[in-house]
């Protein structure tokens, strides 16, 4: 039980796919303008690598291991375009706004990256549950992203005015900067930061000694 | 053990180096992806098509009611002010036999009792077949046409460009274009579907004095009456743009139509 619940919960946080491991970056810029297209590429991003973790886990002994990744790559494209058309049947308006972005969960590292690490090694019930626990923790933090793309690029949460734009009267000016993508940079950025202060565990050993530390040396 | 007789548990039990399996696996993994592919495919494709035909109707409705002095005309007559009628593209007569409410375009263009084969030379929107029958809009009001919409379609640089051409009274000036279906790349030959590109088109005029059809999306910026700016890196879907309304304004297409209008006979 134990062992389950930190599968799940690592990857929120002490191991989450994007401040972590910086995969997904690409998705977690254009989809992030607004709270509601983020959470439903996170609704389909979490089905699709839950999916496809029980699928490729299910035959994880009989995938032979020369072909192992396009064996892989073809189930989880396959998971996409059903992904793809079940939003464009149920959520038709919102797979227009997605455009290209939700066919693009096929070349998410995230998917690729847990099946090839997790999946192909662990019985179905832990690979889904690392599936879902990735999932959220991609999630969360495109959601933070989009949460704040919004809230300062269009004064709103999901669609729904929280600052009173001066366009209708009120006295927020829209900063349209959040609204382009390097606001994603720069707020995946100062979480990064803010994580690793959190805990400094994560913090990576600096590849180079500075400038400042070699004349410090030397003196 | 019984089960070691049985193929299946055979074949399972081959190491996974053999290249039987390593064939077999691929194989049936291929299979397995294709048949939940296509199932899914198959069963959502009506609500698929619903929200599509749904989203046509919208951008219709939006592009009408953005049109100076059409907008104003429906909301005083209402939707009804638009006439829908469904035209022979040879005689360019109405065809009083084809009820316009269950009218299926796709059916009439996909059956070859309804459609006729183009030549190489007239084919200019690369259809390949062109159906007999096309459902058009005209708007009046007081008995004086006011709007003429077409459907005109073509193949682009890798789908079919599907739009709605708007005709100003004098029928050659163009009142708005809107594309509603596309799969042309996002970000190049996509952005024909942005509403700023599709703007360039109001005002546009499709044949010149000769008669000539003039009209034509140009490289970069255009000039004068007949030239729509280019989208930069989609030359293709320019071109396959013009041929479409080309086409679609020629003699296979609806120049008799457009004739009878003028004269009144429609």
């Amino acid at each position: 039980m134990a062992v389950s619940y930190r599968i799940l919960t690592d990857p929120l946080v002490d191991k989450n796919p994007v401040t972590v491991n910086i995969l997904g970056i690409c998705s977690a810029l254009a989809v992030t303008t607004s709270m509601s297209t983020a959470l439903t590429m996170c609704v389909a991003l979490t089905a699709v690598l839950a999916a496809s973790a029980a699928c490729i886990s299910l035959i994880r002994h009989h995938i032979p291991t020369s072909i192992r990744i396009i064996v892989q790559i073809t189930i989880i494209a396959s998971l996409v375009i059903v992904a793809d058309q079940v939003l464009q049947a149920f959520a038709f308006e919102m797979s227009q706004r997605l455009s290209v972005f939700v066919s693009l969960i096929a070349t998410n590292c995230i998917v690729l990256g847990r099946t090839e690490a997790f999946a192909l090694h662990n019985p179905v019930g832990p690979s889904v549950l690392d599936g879902l626990g990735n999932g959220l923790g991609y999630s969360a933090v495109l959601l933070i992203v989009a949460a704040i793309r919004e809230l300062f690029g269009s004064g709103s949460l999901f669609g729904f005015g929280i600052l009173p734009l001066v366009a209708d009267g009120g006295w927020y000016q829209p900063m349209r900067l959040m609204l382009l993508a390097p606001s994603a940079f720069i707020i995946l950025g100062l979480l990064v930061w803010a994580v690793r202060a959190a805990r400094p565990e994560q913090a990576e050993a600096p590849e180079f000694e500075s400038r400042k530390q070699e004349r410090a040396v030397e003196t | 053990m019984a089960e070691e007789d049985n193929p299946w548990q055979k074949f399972l039990d081959r190491p996974n180096t053999d290249r039987g399996k390593t064939l077999g696996v691929a194989f049936l993994v291929a299979v397995a992806c294709g048949v939940a592919v296509s199932t899914t495919a198959v069963s959502l494709r009506p609500r698929i098509e619903t929200n599509i035909a749904n989203q046509r109707q919208e951008l219709m409705a939006a592009m009408l009611a953005t049109l100076p002095g059409i907008g104003e005309i429906l909301t005083e007559a209402g939707a009804d002010a638009v006439e829908t009628m469904v035209i022979n593209l040879d005689t360019g007569l109405v065809e009083p036999a084809m009820d316009p409410a269950s009218f299926d375009a796709t059916a009439v263009a996909a059956s070859p009792e309804t459609s006729t084969p183009l030549g190489r030379a007239e084919d200019l929107a690369g259809i390949g077949r062109r159906e007999n029958y096309a459902q058009v809009y005209v708007l009046r009001k007081d008995g004086e046409l006011k709007l003429v919409v077409l459907p005109v379609y073509g193949n682009g640089y890798q789908s079919t460009i599907r739009a709605y051409l708007a005709l100003e009274p004098d029928l050659n000036t163009v009142a708005a274009l809107t594309v509603f279906e596309q799969g042309e790349t996002p970000g190049l030959g996509g952005r024909i579907s942005e509403e700023a590109w599709q703007a360039q088109w109001a005002g546009k005029q499709i044949a010149d004095e000769s008669g000539e059809i003039a009209i034509e999306v140009v490289r970069g910026t255009g000039t004068g009456p007949f030239q729509v700016d280019g989208v930069s890196g989609a030359s293709v879907t320019g071109n396959a743009v013009t041929d479409m309304i080309h086409f679609w304004m020629g003699p296979r297409g609806f120049a008799p139509f457009l004739d009878n209008l003028r004269e009144g006979k429609v």
